[in-house]
């Protein structure tokens, strides 16, 4: 029996750690791992709760990222609960089998510290890694500070294993600023936190040998494309799980998650759309920009990327006083709009008020995205308003030194 | 431990039939007759995992399954890796209390073709070996990657034409070695790593019994003859691996704990390697006068081969 760790009410915490603490409270049965910057740390965390009793699974620490998750994989199919860590390249190099995980329909929770990816290298933070596990058939989750990373893995065992999903989950923070910052966390005790959890309930597992299972059998075209469909509906229908779970978790603490975070969206003309970190940097940016020029901006952050909620982005975005959005991407889209922007468009166009909504990209390798410009932007949009049509390109870069960058214009004026 | 007698092989080929005789692998193929012999020498459960490649699309196209046990298929690289999380969610769950049966005798094996064992999974192989979990690892070695048509891989023999190693007016096949993996695997430090033929099915069968019984990572390689790459007549797939064990093209031998080598087939009369050349298609183009030096390479080879098996064997270091 694991030993319990005693936690304080408040504990100062990185969200690198915040994350390793939600994993040893789940008391997952495997865990194999491969340490990559920035998320090392949670493996390294996990590797001393193993070493010092406070974990009763197995720690197996494999020669790669692709055999991390090739090994949670196995172990999910003999039924127990499983996860793992990793950020950027690792990220990439485990991608084919995340592809299989998800596939084969085994929930493995994998906590994704957010890197960008090389060439050139560099280990900071953006979302390249999360945005191409976007199309893998993973739910992802998205924290935006220390705090939120050590309650939405434990919302993520519980969605990935609930029995109406059976889906891997992705839960990410950013690199450094959320993963190596220290802040404030509030945790539960060890028996709350799994109570919350709760047991493992394996399904067609390998170690049950009065029913054998074939696990990662091969479909051509005659039930390839049945079984995709029934994957996608799966992924589609995890939205009441995740709202269910997401209540749940507010009765035990009361923090409130929903698929899509709202800020002062209620009489907003102007708002951003974003991920992650800059969504607490967006939310200040928005607040001081009222008191001080009277502009009233709204942000709206999903924060399930997949399921991408388009219901709930509608809602957010379906406001009559809404003029002008702007859709920041930390990723380097490779010849097209930024992936949010291509999202949140598709869910704004059925609104009655069809606001103007532009795309930002921002923040690549680790650039700072400070208050300055979260404010420059917030006032561009403004003008967008104002003049009742886009007075830029559609697509622009933040923040970016050298000539300005801008892409695509409207026909709208 | 629940190991099968091995009385006569009509008997043994019968005894725990744990797969299919309906699957998709090409008639003559061995790698049928090697999966059986490993399924039918042992009563324990298995957990088996399968690399991409010939098996693993011959016997599990969904709806079907030619498994009658616990089978998963990940990717082409990584069954190794498959096998050894499920070997350590075992080792978890029965820690914890969570098996449905925790007395349940159970064995983890993983199968791959020499594509997935020598090249694209052999890092997956070597960090499972490495780990040291309580598997076996059995590579079905048919010298190409037979499932996607016939490439050269890094186990086929010099002078051996395949679709990407051609011979020619210019070229007489495969200009490389074949990479030793048994050798290398020993040199993980292995407990129990032998290469095996299907002919000489009672040392394979004790050879795969004395795998599962070790505790710790194991290594076979089993040669798996190869009808359609290599060019023989289905009916001849024993005949060819007897050409293969007797010329000592492939040499029957156990290595323990890494060194301790014992030969477990010694030809009574040992074949020239033409007879076994000879009697297959990928080699025809080497009995031209212009590729003989490359006979002679191989038989030289394989003289220094048997050479340095028998001295390590006497030597027992």
């Amino acid at each position: 029996m694991a030993k319990e760790f005693e936690l304080n009410e408040v504990e100062v915490w990185d969200g690198n750690y915040a994350a390793s603490q939600a994993l040893r409270q789940a008391q997952i049965d495997v865990v194999a791992a491969y340490p990559i910057t920035p998320s090392t740390p949670i493996v390294e965390g996990y590797g001393a709760y193993v070493a010092n009793g406070y974990v009763d699974g197995e720690f197996v620490m494999v020669e790669s990222e692709h055999a991390a998750m090739s090994g949670c994989v196995g172990a999910a199919a003999a039924g127990g609960r499983v996860a793992t860590a990793t950020s950027s390249q690792g990220f990439a190099l485990m991608t084919e089998v995340l592809y299989q995980a998800s596939g084969m329909r085994l929930p493995i929770v994998l906590t994704v510290v957010n890197r960008a990816l090389a060439s050139p290298l560099n280990v900071r933070g953006d979302h390249s890694d999360m945005y191409l596990g976007r199309d893998s058939g993973w739910i992802q989750i998205d924290a935006f500070n220390a705090q939120e990373a050590y309650d939405l893995p434990l919302c993520a065992f519980r969605i990935g294993e609930h029995l109406d999903v059976r889906l891997p989950v992705m839960v990410h923070q950013d690199g450094f600023t959320t993963s190596h910052k220290a802040q404030n966390v509030y945790p539960l005790k060890d028996d709350v936190a799994y109570k919350f959890v709760g047991d493992y309930v394996p399904v067609d597992e390998m170690l049950d040998f009065t029913r054998p299972v074939t696990h990662g059998a091969q479909t051509e075209e005659d039930w390839h494309y049945e079984h995709k469909a029934k994957q996608h509906k799966a992924i589609m229908d995890s939205k009441t799980v995740i709202d269910e779970v997401f209540e749940d978790f507010k009765k035990l603490t009361g923090r409130e998650y929903k698929r899509v975070e709202t800020y002062m969206m209620e009489d907003a003309e102007v708002a951003l759309v974003l991920l992650g970190s800059s969504v607490e940097t967006a939310v200040l940016a928005a607040k001081q920009l009222r008191e001080e020029e009277g502009i009233k901006v709204g942000v709206v952050a999903p924060r399930c990327f997949r399921p991408f909620p388009y219901d709930l982005v509608r809602e957010a975005l379906d406001v009559p006083t809404l003029k002008a959005v702007c859709c920041l991407d930390k990723s380097s889209p490779g010849g097209a709009m930024g992936a949010l922007f291509n999202e949140v468009s598709a869910a704004a166009y059925t609104t009655s008020s069809r606001p103007m909504i532009t795309n930002y990209i921002y923040g690549l390798g680790g650039r700072d995205f400070a208050m300055d410009e979260a404010k420059r932007i917030m006032k561009e949009q403004k003008a967008h308003a104002d003049a009742g049509h886009i007075t830029t390109n559609i697509q622009q870069f933040s923040g970016l030194r050298g000539p300005k960058l801008g892409f695509y214009e409207t026909r709208r004026s | 431990m629940a190991i099968t007698s091995i009385k006569n092989l009509k008997e043994f080929s019968t005894s725990n039939d744990r797969f299919e005789g309906a699957h998709l692998l090409c008639p003559g193929c061995a790698h049928s007759m090697i999966v059986r012999e490993l399924m039918n020498c042992t009563d324990d459960n298995l957990v088996i995992g399968s690399n991409t490649g010939c098996l693993e699309v011959s016997t599990a196209v969904y709806p079907y399954t030619s498994w009658d046990t616990s089978w998963i298929h990940i990717g082409f690289e990584n069954a190794a890796t498959a096998v050894t999380g499920a070997e350590a969610m075992h080792k978890a769950r029965k820690r914890k209390g969570t098996l449905k049966d925790p007395d349940a005798p159970v064995k983890f094996v993983a199968f791959g073709g020499d594509g997935s064992t020598f090249d694209i999974g052999f890092q997956w192989l070597s960090g499972a070996m490495e780990r040291g979990h309580d598997f076996t690892y059995i590579c079905l070695d048919n010298e190409n990657y037979a499932n996607t048509g016939g490439q050269r891989s890094s186990a086929t023999p010099i002078g051996a034409t395949t679709s990407t190693a051609q011979a020619g007016t210019h070229s007489y096949g495969k200009k490389e070695k074949k990479k030793d993996i048994v050798s290398i695997m020993a040199a993980h430090g292995a407990p129990y790593v032998a290469q095996l033929a299907p002919n000489k099915w009672k040392s394979m069968a004790k050879g795969f019994q004395k795998a599962l019984e070790t505790e710790g990572p194991c290594f076979i390689n089993t040669v798996s003859a190869c009808t359609t790459e290599w060019k023989f007549d289905p009916k001849d797939t024993i005949h060819i691996t007897d050409l293969a064990t007797d010329s000592l093209m492939f040499p029957i031998y156990e290595i323990i704990d890494g060194h301790e080598l014992n030969i477990l087939y010694r030809p009574k009369n040992v074949l020239k390697v033409e007879d076994y050349l000879g009697a297959q298609g990928r080699y025809r183009h080497l009995f031209k006068p212009e590729n003989k030096h490359v006979i002679e390479q191989i038989q030289s080879d394989i003289d220094k081969n048997w050479e340095m098996l028998q001295r390590r064997e006497e030597a027992r270091i």
